[in-house]
């Protein structure tokens, strides 16, 4: 066994270790908590460069996997094993993890310069990294469990990390109590699972549940309605993926998450923990698949995954069309994460672990460059977040408006030179050859034209026309009016330090760059995934399915960035209270995509009031069944006690209370002989003598 | 009457003196006074049951009274102690007004 799988557990441990050493630290230890932090990452990173050159060069002869599991803890006559596992998958998330981890991490510097719950927050920011390493290398769906648990806890503590605004407090909570809605599915599977096959390891050597002997027995046992136990349990682990990432019908934690501050959305809500939701679908793809009609290109066709599709598409333009009436710079790029997501799922489902975990890949890049300039971008305009507030950014925030541009044209898909075209091309394509239906590919195409209408509606809003962030200073009065035009420089957005645009630089780089691993003409993503062989071959671009698609997938990206420009770009909003262009022609639909299909209010209605009615049910029992039982019970015993009180004092005590008396008493009385006078004794002493010795005589005559 | 006879009626007498005075006299000397008398009395007893007994010669009772006289010796020393001690702390040596141990 090569010494990086024995090592790999160190990945995770080392984060875990710099939050325990950050929460015991004094408070201010402002540069050993990010150095603890950020070195743990650097460190994970360098580690996970390892392990990922031991997966490659296996090409050709199936895919390199090693497991290291060991006995965790004795249920009756059973262990309980946790391990871990390299393999691609795992060596490509860690990468992802680490590094986009790092650069965020080195990006929080920044701006969480002036918290001062500082320490606090890269505490949970190690200790999220901690869960989220922890559910990338677990072998086992019980490490896994532990893991997806600590990073729904750290989400938690992060959304809420100002907790002192109840917004942000209540989007906390919201996002936990949603997620554990998925949780529970997630349980409920792996515990049938466990019940089904004897075990959670992942691989184990042919005994693990996702290897040919568990999958085969797991097929043929049938459940309700004649489905195979394995579809049960595909279909109850993805309703944890589901409430992890964000799909419809549990996507409305997501954009209220980003009451958190700009690094975890970021970190979390792009990069890293709702892709765990993805990942796991693409870890327990063998269940998914097995049993599965192979199509005509070699992609499974199996019930689970027919459902993950169409969550996967409806979540695709169900979030894209939202995002195009949302003015928070943040909500657009939440509702654009739930979007991508969608995409993620479908990849998965149409197209197998390569295609969805490619989108993941250079999602993450892009995504997290998106939020980390929007980061610099709010930094810069002073803690604001509507869009229809700034303006005219380019200007003012050269290097951000440039990074924010690469990100953008990544997300739209642009042709040829950003990664997220070639990444969602593969995912249009794989669903084009879908044989179960054409509608995915459809909702798919009409995402994507929406994905590049609201990128380019907010960069036109963010970075071009005028700034219009004084309106309201200078709207406040006329007085104060030559005073603001003196102090207005002051208030003017300003670019960030380097140690935010420098890690934005970075991932830049990368949302272009990433691409060229996975284009159809050189899959090395897809092999390095599989372990097939590929090889470099320029003609597939231009394969008549391959060229037509991507012509039309272009198109579909043009338009979409030509509409955006042509509504918002070319004819500039001049004040913030003006309204937007699609509001004036379609006040109906705006409203309704503003509102984002009024599913907050839905479920309020439904969910929520059947929550709240059962909530006053149990409390109506609570006070009057089994609080008068309890009254009950309370009367009774007050009763027994009362008799018992006064059989104590009018039976038991009497007679002793009597007797103690009569010996107080007693004991009063012979006192009263100690007179205290020494004489007196003698006398008695003498007259005793005398009656002593008469008795004596007497007593011998007689 | 024969000398033994004598004897025990003095010494008889001597007690039943030393006893009157120390059952009724108020001052606390004069109460040790009479004690010695009857300390005396006993000593009184030892050497006529002595001389008069059945070994003379053996000289047994006059030891007896050199002890007795000794320790009554150290015993009057630890009264006297005892009395002025009693008159520092109440000022007084009145028997009657010694009644600590009242119960």
């Amino acid at each position: 066994m090569i010494w990086i799988v024995k090592n790999l557990w160190l990945i995770p441990v080392l984060p875990l270790f710099a939050a325990g050493i950050i929460a015991v630290n004094k408070q201010p230890a402002r540069k050993l908590a990010a150095t603890l932090a950020i070195g743990s990452m650097a460190l994970g990173f360098l580690l996970s460069l390892c392990a990922f050159a031991a997966t490659l060069g296996h090409h050709g002869d199936g895919v390199f996997r090693e497991v290291f599991s060991f006995p965790w803890i004795q249920f009756g006559g059973q262990w309980m094993d946790i391990g871990w596992v390299l393999d691609p998958l795992t060596a490509i998330m860690l990468m992802m993890v680490t590094f986009v981890g790092m650069l965020i991490f080195i990006f929080s510097v920044g701006y969480m310069a002036h918290d001062e719950n500082f320490m606090r927050f890269f505490c949970f920011l190690a200790l999220f990294a901690a869960g989220m390493l922890g559910v990338v290398i677990a072998n086992n769906l019980f490490l896994f469990f532990v893991s997806w648990e600590i990073v729904g806890l750290t989400s938690y503590l992060l959304i809420g990390f100002w907790y002192h605004k109840p917004s942000a407090a209540a989007a906390a909570k919201k996002a936990f109590i949603t997620t554990r809605i998925g949780d529970l599915g997630l349980l409920l599977g792996m515990v049938w699972l466990y019940a089904e096959t004897g075990t959670l390891n992942f691989y184990d050597g042919g005994k693990g549940c996702l290897e040919s002997g568990a999958l085969a027995t797991m097929l043929t046992h049938a459940t309700i309605g004649g489905m195979a136990v394995s579809t049960m349990i595909g279909l109850l682990i993805f309703l944890g993926a589901v409430g992890k990432s964000g799909q419809v019908p549990l996507h409305v934690w997501l954009p209220d998450a980003m009451e958190g501050p700009t690094p975890v959305s970021a970190l979390i809500h792009a990069a890293t923990m709702v892709a765990a939701g993805v990942f796991l679908v693409a870890r327990v793809y063998p269940l998914m698949s097995v049993g599965g009609i192979i199509g005509a290109h070699g992609v499974p066709v199996t019930t689970s995954l027919t459902v993950i599709t169409w969550v996967g598409a409806i979540t695709a333009i169900f979030a894209a069309s939202i995002a195009v009436a949302q003015n928070d710079i943040k909500r657009i790029l939440a509702y654009s994460t739930v979007s991508q997501l969608g995409y993620m799922m479908m990849g998965l489902g149409v197209g197998g672990v390569a295609v969805g975990m490619f989108h993941l890949i250079t999602h993450a890049f892009f995504k997290a460059l998106l939020f980390l300039g929007s980061g610099s971008v709010i930094h810069g305009c002073h803690e604001e977040q509507d869009v229809r507030k700034m303006g005219g950014l380019k200007k003012y925030m050269p290097v951000t408006f440039a990074v924010y541009a690469v990100g953008m044209l990544a997300l739209a898909g642009f042709p040829l030179f950003f990664s997220g075209f070639w990444s969602k091309d593969e995912i249009l394509h794989s669903a084009h050859n879908w044989p179960v239906s054409h509608i995915p590919f459809l909702l798919g195409c009409t995402g994507a034209l929406f994905t590049a209408f609201y990128m380019t509606r907010q960069v036109a809003l963010v970075f071009f026309g005028s700034y219009r962030g004084h309106e309201e200073k200078s709207a406040h009065g006329h007085s104060a009016h030559a005073h603001s035009h003196s102090s207005e420089s002051s208030h003017d957005p300003h670019e960030s330090p380097a140690v935010m645009t420098v890690p934005l630089i970075i991932l830049a780089g990368f949302a272009i760059l990433l691409g060229f691993v996975g284009t159809p003409a050189w899959p090395w993503f897809d092999g390095y995934l599989t372990g097939e062989e590929f090889k470099f071959d320029f003609s597939k671009l231009t394969e008549p399915g391959t060229l037509g698609l991507m012509l039309a997938s272009a198109a579909i990206v043009f338009t979409g960035l030509g509409l955006g420009w042509f509504l918002y770009g070319k004819r500039q909003r001049k004040t913030v209270a003006e309204k937007d262009v699609l509001e004036a022609a379609q006040p109906f639909i705006y409203k309704l995509l503003e509102n984002k299909y009024f599913i907050d209010e839905i479920y309020e209605a439904t969910v929520i009031r059947f929550n709240a009615f059962a909530a006053w049910l149990c409390d109506f029992a609570d006070q009057w069944i089994f609080g008068g039982a309890v009254l009950l019970v309370k009367y009774i015993t007050v009763g027994l006690a009362w008799l018992y009180r006064l059989t104590d004092e009018y039976f038991v005590n009497l007679g002793f209370d009597t007797g103690c008396e009569a010996l107080r008493e007693g004991g009063g009385g012979l006192s009263k002989l100690h007179t205290g006078r020494v004489q007196t004794y003698l006398r008695v002493i003498g007259v005793a003598l005398v009656a002593l010795i008469i008795f004596l005589i007497w007593g011998r005559k007689a | 009457m024969t000398p033994l006879q004598g004897c025990l009626l003095v010494s008889a007498l001597l007690f039943a003196i030393g006893f009157a005075g120390a059952v009724t006299r108020r001052h606390a000397i004069l109460a040790l006074v009479g004690i010695e008398l009857m300390l005396n009395a006993a000593n009184l007893n030892f050497i006529a049951f002595w001389r008069y007994g059945a070994h003379p010669e053996a000289l047994t009772g006059v030891m007896f009274v050199i002890f007795s006289i000794a320790i009554a010796a150290a015993e009057a020393a630890v009264g006297l102690a005892l009395i002025i001690a009693i008159y520092r702390h109440k000022k007084t040596s009145n028997l009657d007004e010694v009644k600590e141990l009242k119960g």
